[in-house]
């Protein structure tokens, strides 16, 4: 069981909910992939508009949880009052906080991060932060009171998949105890597989389920291979070497001497 | 008075937000409210004495990632 912030979850694949063609193939896919926690965000909304309302009432149709986010913030104070406003729309004290500091790659402003976590978490606030793979910003993220943390694989929505795999695999060395998710840039369903071999805890996906040509398919592709994944690094995967091992036996082999 | 909502400026009568809210059209709806850049919780809304210039938010659920 995946346990954030004292929630038990069977499902370590968690779905963003934007981008889909439509309504009906997001309530499809968040079916297929077994997601029990689904990320939502707050938007401008005139009054004439009600494309607000009827998302709101199909997400809570779905049961899940949901993960409201902090997209599109660039500031400490941006992403801390709009954390006040989505605990009060969704009635959650989880936010998925992000601090942009750079629009090219939307990497995360990891000084505004720590400090936005470090405010949201003493006001009680179940913080996700979606972070690098950085080891002194983590440690600053798990000082400020965050009990998971968010580390991109690579740019959100590029699917260029895990970027850097040393600093990854350092970041789940250090802290073997903290939830680990890969939030972001992750493409195909093998990079989701290599993650969860790799140990993090579970994946959030966006734009490579609901960008694909079938999202519904693509979204129990992925949940497959985050099974398969998590079950290859339960099971204790081989070292890599740099030269051959024979996989046959050599003892009592034929034609030598 | 001339407040800033959502971006656009508008011409309201009410003084405390959730007139202003109620004129707007937003009764009844899940939304969330900031003035100049601080929260303001929906049972404030009915104390919360507006300014001239005041810039409203008013946001509501959306699809994320």
């Amino acid at each position: 069981m995946l346990k954030l912030y004292g929630s038990e979850l069977r499902s370590r694949l968690l779905l963003g909910s934007a981008r889909y063609p439509s309504p009906a193939i997001l309530t499809e896919a968040v079916r297929a992939a077994h997601a029990e926690v689904v990320t939502v965000s707050l938007r401008r909304e005139g009054a004439a508009e009600r494309s607000g309302q009827g998302f709101w009432s199909l997400i809570r149709g779905l049961g899940v949880r949901v993960l409201p986010n902090t997209a599109g913030c660039h500031s400490v104070k941006e992403a801390v009052t709009t954390a006040h406003m989505a605990r009060e729309v969704f009635a959650t004290p989880w936010v998925k906080l992000e601090v942009i500091g750079e629009d090219d790659t939307l990497q995360p402003d990891v000084f505004g991060l720590t400090e936005a976590a470090r405010i949201l978490c003493a006001e009680g606030f179940e913080v996700f932060p979606y972070t690098t793979e950085d080891l002194v910003v983590a440690e600053r993220l798990l000082a400020a009171g965050c009990r998971v943390l968010m580390p991109w694989g690579s740019p959100i929505g590029s699917g260029r998949g895990l970027n850097n795999l040393f600093g990854l695999s350092a970041l789940r060395a250090h802290f073997p105890e903290v939830p680990l998710i890969i939030d972001a840039g992750l493409g195909v369903p093998s990079h989701a597989a290599q993650a969860m071999e790799l140990g993090f805890d579970a994946v959030l996906i966006n734009t490579a389920v609901a960008q694909a040509t079938q999202p519904v398919a693509m979204a129990a592709a992925f949940a497959q291979a985050v099974e398969a994944g998590r079950a290859a690094r339960l099971a204790g995967p081989i070292e890599a070497r740099d030269f051959a091992t024979p996989s046959t036996p050599v003892i009592g082999q034929a034609f030598r001497g | 008075m001339r407040i800033l909502v959502n971006g656009v400026w508008r011409e309201t009568r009410s003084q405390q937000l959730a007139g202003t809210l109620a004129e707007l059209g937003y009764t009844g709806r899940a939304v969330a409210t900031a003035v100049n850049d601080e929260f303001v919780a929906a049972e404030a809304r009915a104390q919360l004495e507006l300014q001239e210039g005041d810039r409203l938010e008013v946001l509501a659920p959306m699809q994320g990632g």
